[in-house]
């Protein structure tokens, strides 16, 4: 009898497969594609920097989690192994591993870990990471490798402005726009993936095979990336459609820079995506606005990693006070 | 540059002048009349706002003590006699002494004692594990064992003993603020006077249950033999519902009940161990089958478990109590709470715990009512 | 969730869950389950007060005899299951995982059965017996709702004044994986369930009654409307398998789409659900004058080796139903009584089935131990599946901080209890543990602040 007691645990009694780890890796499986085709077309340089931020990010974990805040650290959930491939994807290829690791440290230490590790960090730690060195070090982080050029070097490569640099200098020296289009690539390039831009930026195609593959395994639900994407395209359509002559074309906005990427990979980060339906669309509404708000009008060329950040500041506020709607709530019989 | 400079200096001051004046005005406008001893009562108080005192923080206590007519009723157990009696100078009333209590944890059911039945998979929680059913022992008084007064304490004076399963009290910490009594689930936890030279005795056990079924699932039940009731010649000791209680007011210490007592289930607390006989529960040992969950403590405790004799209990006490460094503050043994029975403790935070016990349960149908129907028909 | 528009199936809009069904009892027909030697019968199988026994130590009592007598308004007749002499009433462990009260019975070879119960099989389809007469058999009879829940069934039917039904509903979902008695009963006993139906009708004075079944009984909906067929009110609809379907709230929504308010009650909304056991049971106590001394009950697990459904007087002890399924596996970790999203663990297998026991399911150790809980990463998962629109995550942080007020706030007590929300957990939270310490906290509260 003593080796056969029974068990005894409240309800209920059976649960679903899918844990953490498992989403986790889901996540990562879904980014591969993508991967593999950067190193393709980015060569060593994609391998490297990828491989020294997942490194580095899961190094930082571990000793973070063991050292300072002395608890069992959980590398094995994968979760600073998504940090870091996330981190890779948003940075040239070229960048110095130096910087990555500084990338990375800054990712796990400050944007995740000081506030208590997965769960509470209230802003998407991979795009800390991503923002701080854009801020610090602008000349390394916005010098993009050209495609299919210097493949097999790791620093020392061609390097070429991302389309949205471009056109965005291009207006801002005073040359019109048909005349800048004309000498970027075409929608069929961005969306089969030759424009320098950072790993995951360059192939919209791949990286909606991964979004559909986590709709699939039901690690995200399609909410989130379809209306930051449509906010987008309505929003940048209407200025198009009211001049379009200064202001590109919205299949231009969503192929180009990190839209993609951002709205499926970093705007759905659990941890820092809001809970309910209601809060959903308005943070996705959010950042797309933002997002062509600041690729427009702002400093920048590329605005995702900011709208995201921002939007993400206000997801305690909307959790709050955005409820489900409740069963019974409204008396509506018939 | 330098008119920059300037304009920056002067704005920037600008600011902050206005800003100080609408502060000075608001602050005037608005002060609110206080009760200058309450502060006085606050700087008094140990600023632990443990909520022993039945208030939600010290600074509600010096509040209510500044209003209230009669303060006899009320107390800091942290603070204890000294703090109500300089509370009392303040206010300029008489403050009577009261007796200094302790927390005392009514189950001697060890691992080794009650051997567990099944094995409790849920959450980590006293309360939801004995909503669920008895526990995981065939007692369904007896202690949890997962913790819940442990982390209801503010002063670290409790924990789980490893070996034995059930929380223990460190003497010097303990403050008798009633947080344990409130978080326990199965109410083991009970406020008992310090006693004469911190000595006192008391039934370890709360089963009602027949001595029959009690004995069956621990070997230190109570069975309400009444054995103790005869020998007690100071008519402190009685039996109701099968279950032995102590008058803390009417025991004088004589040991005798602890002698005879055939579960060895009262306990005795700071006596000094007996050199002709062997100290309480010191028997041979029992050698009771073990369970998968206990072998680990047990195995390596050996002998060490097999007397869970007070003395034992004590020295763990000592050694934890002063390795810590908020031992110092404690030190003084004096710390008291209300007078008269300890069953009428200072009502405290006021959460009720949730109804554990199926008998209670089954006498509030009319709540169920509402729930229950949603769940009818379920398959 | 977009399948759903191009499915004409109806079910309830929001939550839900789809857990692999293993319903591998299922069309194995009811065995009886012989007599044991001792038959232990607790005296509160009922949500409400327990029963007051009036048989004493020694009594000599007749099968479906009265042995205790309903203690209030809201509580249920107790009748002997089998014949025999009380050996004892005293404090037995039941399904509640607490000792309370129950009358044991030793149990003679020779059946015999109190006077004026039919025990025969023969149909009765007349219903010869007014509302008033109905009403006072389903109280005699002891009926308390059988699909877990054992509210007793003549409250429900007690529609109070001012208030009308205009549908009854009755609920065959079976939502529960595993669990397959109601179905097996479906089929088996289809005429007479029809009968209780109209029973029911007219003890509700209702002109319509459906009858909801999953889509994965798809023979019990044909039988079942081949029957009703012959009837204009009564039709019988299949559901979308979706757990908790079976929730009286869901099944109401996913039926005639009304959605009970908060706090209220079915009838409110101008029905009353009843489950196809319940049903069979005021059939069986109207018609044939039968109380409710047995019931069906699923035995299943994976590694039991004859899982099927079997009909077992109240107070057999659970063991016994093990033993006809073929024995405790090697491998068991937990007994549950009732299905594996709702059931109760038990913790001994002497303790006696009651008439709220809809199964017995036998989960393999490896199956049944929880994994460890990790922080909640806010995936929002649990408010996805939640079907009462609560935000599960949110509660048990408020419960464990002992934030009572913002739980109460925030719905607690609209929590139905299914599960779903630690079913889906991907980080194993012991959501449900929580929120129902959260719901006994709160509703002490509530009444603590009535009463003051």
């Amino acid at each position: 009898m003593e080796s056969n007691l029974l068990t005894v645990s409240p309800s209920p009694h059976i649960h679903q497969e899918q844990t953490i780890s498992r989403l986790m890796w889901d996540v990562i499986f879904a980014m591969l594609p993508a991967f593999a085709f950067s190193v393709y077309v980015f060569g060593l340089g994609a391998l490297m920097v990828t491989l020294i931020a997942v490194l580095s990010a899961v190094f930082f974990e571990y000793m973070i989690a063991k050292h300072l805040l002395k608890r069992e650290p959980d590398i094995m959930d994968g979760s600073a192994v998504v940090t870091g491939m996330l981190l890779a994807f948003n940075v040239p290829t070229n960048l110095p591993w130096w910087l990555v690791v500084i990338g990375s440290f800054v990712a796990i230490g400050i944007g995740k870990m000081s506030f208590g590790g997965l769960g509470n960090n209230p802003f998407n730690p991979a795009l800390v990471g991503r923002v701080f060195l854009l801020i610090s070090f602008p000349v390394q982080m916005t010098t993009w490798p050209v495609p299919f050029e210097s493949r097999m070097s790791i620093t020392d490569v061609v390097t070429g402005a991302t389309p949205l640099g471009f056109i965005k200098d291009g207006l801002k020296n005073g040359e019109s726009l048909i005349s800048l289009m004309q000498e970027v690539p075409g929608h069929i390039d961005f969306f089969l993936g030759t424009q320098p831009g950072s790993m995951g930026e360059i192939s919209g195609l791949l990286l909606i095979i991964g979004f559909l593959y986590m709709v699939i395994r039901k690690v995200i639900t399609w909410h989130i990336p379809v209306i930051v994407i449509g906010t987008m395209f309505i929003f940048s359509g209407l200025l198009w459609f009211g001049n379009p002559d200064r202001f590109v074309d919205p299949l231009f906005q969503i192929l180009t820079g990190g839209a993609l990427l951002g709205a499926i990979f970093m705007a759905t980060d659990y941890v820092t995506s809001p809970m309910t339906i209601r809060g959903i669309v308005i943070y996705s509404v959010g950042i797309g606005v933002i997002t062509i708000l600041i690729r427009v009008f702002g400093a920048y060329p590329e605005g995702i990693s900011f709208a995201i950040l921002i939007m993400n500041a206000f997801v305690p506020l909307l959790n709050k006070y955005l409820k489900p709607s409740r069963f019974g709530e409204k008396v509506k019989n018939g | 540059m330098n008119q920059t400079i300037i304009i920056t200096i002067v704005s920037l001051s600008g600011l902050g002048a206005v800003a100080a004046m609408i502060l000075y005005v608001v602050a005037r406008q608005f002060r609110v009349e206080t009760d200058p001893r309450i502060d006085e009562i606050e700087e008094v108080l140990p600023a632990t706002n443990c909520g022993g005192c039945g208030q939600p923080g010290c600074r509600a206590f010096a509040e209510a003590l500044a209003q209230a007519v009669d303060i006899s009723d009320m107390h800091c157990p942290v603070g204890g006699n000294d703090v109500m009696k300089q509370v009392g100078q303040i206010l300029g009333v008489e403050v009577k002494e009261k007796d200094p209590y302790i927390a005392v944890v009514k189950c001697s059911g060890s691992f080794e004692h009650r051997k567990k039945t099944n094995v409790y998979d849920g959450a980590p929680n006293c309360t939801v594990a004995s909503m669920l059913y008895g526990g995981d022992t065939g007692c369904a008084y007896g202690c949890v064992g997962l913790g819940e007064c442990v982390d209801a304490c503010d002063f670290e004076a409790m924990y789980m003993d490893e070996k034995t399963g059930l929380p223990v009290v460190i003497e010097d910490k303990c403050t008798a603020c009633n947080a344990c009594v409130k978080a326990c689930p199965k109410d083991i936890m009970e406020l008992w006077p310090r006693g004469r030279k911190n000595r006192r005795i008391f039934v370890a056990c709360i089963n009602e249950e027949k001595g029959g079924i009690a004995k069956k699932y621990c070997s230190v039940a109570c069975t309400g033999c009444e054995k103790c009731v005869d020998v007690c010649r100071y008519d402190s000791v009685v039996v109701e519902n099968n279950l032995a209680i102590i008058d803390p007011e009417k025991c004088k210490l004589c040991k005798d009940c602890v002698e005879v007592c055939p579960s060895k289930v009262i306990d005795m607390v700071n006596f000094p161990p007996k050199k002709d006989r062997p100290p309480r529960k010191d028997r041979p040992d029992r050698k009771l089958a073990r369970t998968k969950a206990e072998t680990v403590g047990a195995e390596a405790s050996g002998a060490e478990a097999g007397g869970v004799a007070t003395a034992v209990k004590n020295e763990q006490t000592k050694a934890t109590g002063t390795d810590t460094v908020e031992a110092k503050n404690t030190n003084s043994p004096v710390s008291e709470s209300e007078t008269g029975n300890p069953q009428d403790q200072p009502s405290g935070r006021s959460e009720p715990k949730p109804v554990a016990r199926t008998e209670k349960q089954d006498s509030d149908q009319e709540d169920k009512k509402d729930n229950s129907s949603e769940k009818e028909n379920k398959a | 969730m977009f399948m759903f528009i191009f499915n004409k199936l109806k079910t309830f809009p929001k939550g839900g869950i789809h857990p692999p069904e293993v319903k591998i009892s299922a069309e194995k027909p009811i065995e009886r389950i012989p007599l044991p030697a001792n038959i232990k019968v607790p005296i509160a199988q009922h949500i409400g007060v327990p029963a007051t026994p009036v048989v004493e130590r020694g009594g000599l009592v007749k099968t479906g005899q009265v042995i205790a007598k309903t203690a209030g308004f809201v509580s249920a007749n107790i009748h002997a299951p089998a014949s025999g002499k009380v050996a004892k009433i005293s404090e037995e462990l039941d399904v509640s995982g607490y000792r309370r009260t129950t009358i044991m019975i030793r149990v003679n070879k020779e059946e015999e059965w109190a006077e004026g119960i039919d025990t025969t099989d023969e149909l009765r389809s007349e219903i010869s017996l007014t509302r008033e007469q109905i009403l006072e058999k389903i109280l005699e009879g002891g009926i308390v709702g059988m699909g877990g829940a054992t509210f007793p069934s003549h409250v429900k039917l007690n529609v109070p004044r001012g208030k009308k039904a205009d549908v009854l509903i009755i609920n065959g979902v079976e939502c529960e994986p595993y669990l397959t008695s109601d179905h097996q009963l479906m089929l088996e006993k289809s005429e007479e369930l029809m009968v209780g139906v109209r029973i029911l009708m007219k003890a509700l004075d209702v002109k319509k009654a459906i009858i909801g079944i999953e889509n994965n009984k798809k023979d019990a909906i044909d039988k079942l409307s081949l029957i009703a067929e012959k009837y204009d009110d009564i039709s019988v609809d299949a559901l979308k398998v979706q757990y908790p379907q079976g929730g009286e709230k869901q099944l109401i929504k996913a039926l005639i789409n009304r959605e009970v308010p908060s706090g209220k009650l079915p009838i409110d909304v101008g029905t009353v659900v009843h489950n196809v056991g319940t049903t069979y049971a005021v059939y069986e106590a109207v018609q044939k004058n039968k109380p409710l001394i047995e019931r069906v009950i699923t035995v299943t697990g994976k590694s039991v080796k004859n899982p099927g459904n079997f009909i077992a007087r109240i107070g057999t002890p659970v063991s016994a139903l093990i033993d006809a399924a073929g024995g405790l596996p090697e491998d068991t970790g937990k007994v549950l009584s009732g299905g594996p999203m709702m059931g109760k663990a038990l913790n001994d297998l002497g303790i006696p089935v009651t008439k709220g026991t809809s199964g017995i399911l036998i989960l393999p150790e490896k199956e049944s131990a929880r994994s460890k809980s990790k922080v909640c990463i806010r995936c929002s998962k649990c408010i996805n599946v939640c079907p009462m629109g609560l935000e599960p995550f949110y509660l048990m942080t408020t419960i464990q901080r002992g934030m009572y007020d913002e739980a109460e706030q925030n719905r607690i007590l609209d929590c139905i209890e299914c599960g779903s929300c630690a079913y889906i957990c991907p980080s194993n939270r012991e959501l449900l543990d929580y929120i129902r310490l959260g719901k006994a906290t709160v509703s002490n509260l509530i009444r603590e602040r009535q009463s003051a």
